[in-house]
């Protein structure tokens, strides 16, 4: 289990570092000077070729990867350009606002995924099957369709939500609650209708292995047949589907925070690219990245954990 | 080693005062698909009584195995069934699913081809075990688990508590057959079907494991339904013997009468396509084509477009009669060889 664990490990880091480096290439190759940027219309061309020099964009692109690498593992990120305070200060700021939404979202996707995979499952091909197959469908839709939907018919029409904003958890649960749901669900919905497909087909496939035709014939209830013996391994592909759908919300979350106003890391991180906020945009990405390769290393454990076959291999 | 009493063996019973245990009568099983019924298997019946074994034989794809789990009440959702099946006196063909679930286990056992897929993977052997004997004979998870140490011991299995504590995977092929074998009896059944219990197992290991279950038929006094293809088994360790083709059964009496001296051209066929110890011939005997997938089934005798003896006569469906030792469907049935 540990050398499993250690392997594991040893595989989150090129998620980690590949992200970093399309990113401080994408920055540098593409068009517009930060330093012209930041001291704006009236900065004499002196004052811009100072400010290159402080920020060290003088140097050869080679150099400055380098001194962009020790940066980085020495966890010197730097002050933002924009803000001018230390990058380390600001991304958990926003930092929490982002991963809270991905976590409700996924809870809400796996909730909503299991739950209609499993009844579509039990009754394949009958109405109820093909009305849930039918819905899933509407997974193909992109989430910022799916916010402004939400936004009208439960913030304009029924007034039961917010349109915009964001209470902290600190604000109490309800308040919370209700900021975070409806971005969340938008966020989720379309991983969930992933989940459904998925949930229903493995059911289906775990329904006609001999080792539930045991159970059954060892005289087990069908509740303790599905819940516990084809569930266990029906679930194991739908893991597999919350790591892959962590990174899509991370993604979908820029879109989800700019159309209700949320204080996260998308938001902030899409500003930061507009203002050519290299550090910003490099801690933003960096915090992503750790986020999404930590998530795939407890899937990677839980999946360990529900399938005994994987620690042995 | 002592096994609770539900599994303890009425000792010294003859042969014809041992009770029936399974009777099969006239059934007849067909799947539903959209408005039309596909029939499978058509009249089938035979019993067994305690401490009997009957093999159910022939080629793949004649009904072997949808008659065991219709036995069982495991049919698929779209199979229609008629006939009567009665389970120690009860007639269980009537009852409904949940309480023919509650026979399962604990008055059948069902032993499955390959023990690998038929054990859950992520679950260990004990949790597949005590789930079983708490289910079913309300026992709590200590007694449970000192039960299915029990049941490994009997069956053979060395440290049977760290075995407990694995999964099917860590097990060789013979340990796992020896599980599921522990597994089915665990809860004391009268009935023990096993779906070729041996197929998927080395040779050195299938004749362990089928002593095995000749062992647990003495002494437990089960009554078997042995599935299998392989004539050697049949002669061997069964009583009785039924043979079946596309979903008839064609041939139906005490084992050495049908394997040694079979009257059915379809039995012979079988017998002559396998391999003997004693065997000088150079060249085995195919039965020449393959079985009539189901709803192709000609109007008359089955096995009429295959029968080297199939005369005008055969286009009428002969029926199930008592001809000779044994009882067969044909028109024209072989001469008691030597």
């Amino acid at each position: 289990m540990l050398r499993y664990l250690g392997k594991r490990f040893l595989l989150i880091l090129p998620t980690i570092f590949v992200p970093l480096i399309l990113v401080f290439l994408l920055l540098r190759l593409s068009p517009g000077d930060p330093a012209g940027m930041m001291l704006g219309d009236q900065a004499t061309p002196e004052q811009i070729a100072a400010l290159r020099t402080q920020m060290g964009l003088d140097q050869p692109l080679l150099m400055q990867f380098l001194l962009w690498l020790k940066n980085i593992v020495t966890l010197n990120l730097g002050n933002s350009l924009f803000f001018r305070e230390p990058v380390m200060q600001i991304i958990p700021r926003y930092a929490g606002v982002t991963i809270l939404l991905t976590l409700v979202a996924l809870t809400l996707a796996v909730a909503i995924g299991v739950t209609m995979g499993l009844i579509s499952a039990m009754n394949r091909n009958k109405p109820i099957d093909r009305g849930v197959v039918a819905t899933a469908v509407l997974g193909i839709s992109p989430e910022f369709w799916f916010a402004l939907l939400l936004i009208f018919i439960f913030s304009v029409t029924l007034r039961w939500f917010p349109v915009a904003g964001y209470n902290p958890p600190s604000a109490g649960v309800v308040a919370f609650a209700a900021t975070i749901f409806l971005p969340a669900l938008a966020l989720g919905v379309r991983q969930s209708a992933l989940m459904t497909r998925m949930m229903r087909s493995s059911m289906l496939d775990v329904l006609n292995e001999p080792y539930i035709t045991t159970a059954r014939a060892q005289g087990l209830p069908e509740r303790t047949v599905i819940g516990r013996y084809a569930m266990r391994t029906a679930a194991m592909p739908v893991v597999t589907v919350v790591g892959l759908s962590a990174g899509y919300m991370l993604g979908g979350a820029v879109a989800i925070e700019l159309i209700f106003a949320l204080p996260g890391l998308g938001r902030l991180l899409v500003e930061a690219v507009g203002r050519r906020d290299y550090p910003l945009v490099e801690g933003g990405v960096l915090t992503i990245a750790l986020v999404l390769a930590f998530l795939n290393l407890l899937i990677d454990v839980i999946y360990a954990l529900v399938d005994p076959r994987i620690r042995y291999q | 080693m002592t096994l609770a009493p539900a599994m303890a063996a009425p000792n010294a019973v003859g042969a014809q005062a041992r009770p029936t245990v399974l009777e099969v009568e006239g059934l007849n099983l067909a799947f539903r698909n959209a408005d039309r019924l596909l029939p499978i298997i058509t009249d089938v019946s035979f019993s067994i009584r305690a401490g009997e074994a009957v093999a159910l034989v022939g080629e793949s794809g004649c009904g072997k195995s949808i008659t065991a789990a219709a036995v069982m009440g495991l049919a698929p959702d779209n199979a229609v069934i008629s006939g009567n099946i009665t389970l120690n006196g009860q007639v269980i063909s009537g009852l409904s699913p949940k309480e023919r679930r509650k026979l399962c286990g604990r008055h059948m056992g069902f032993i499955f081809q390959e023990p690998m897929t038929a054990l859950h993977p992520t679950l260990t052997i004990g949790r597949q075990m005590t789930d079983t004997l708490k289910h079913n004979l309300g026992l709590s998870q200590s007694d449970a688990t000192n039960r299915a140490v029990e049941l490994l011991d009997r069956v053979g299995i060395p440290r049977a508590r760290d075995i407990l504590r694995g999964y099917v995977h860590e097990l060789s092929g013979g340990m796992r057959q020896r599980v599921m074998i522990a597994l089915a009896i665990s809860c004391g059944p009268s009935l023990i079907i096993a779906d070729e219990p041996t197929t998927a197992l080395d040779v050195t290991i299938q004749a362990q494991v089928l002593d095995l279950l000749d062992d647990m038929r003495r002494e437990l006094n089960l009554a078997m339904l042995f599935i299998t293809h392989d004539l050697e088994v049949v002669g061997d360790f069964c009583d009785k013997a039924v043979v079946m083709y596309a979903g008839d059964v064609v041939e139906r009496g005490s084992s050495a009468d049908v394997v040694d001296h079979p009257q059915h051209p379809y039995a012979r066929g079988l017998i002559d396509a396998v391999p003997a110890h004693d065997d000088n011939r150079t060249r085995l005997t195919p039965i020449l084509g393959t079985v009539p997938p189901v709803g192709a089934w000609p109007e008359g005798c089955r096995f009429a477009p295959r029968c080297t003896r199939a005369t005008e006569i055969c286009q009428t469906r002969p029926a199930l009669e008592q001809k000779g030792a044994t009882t067969i469907r044909c028109w024209h049935p072989l001469e008691r060889s030597s």
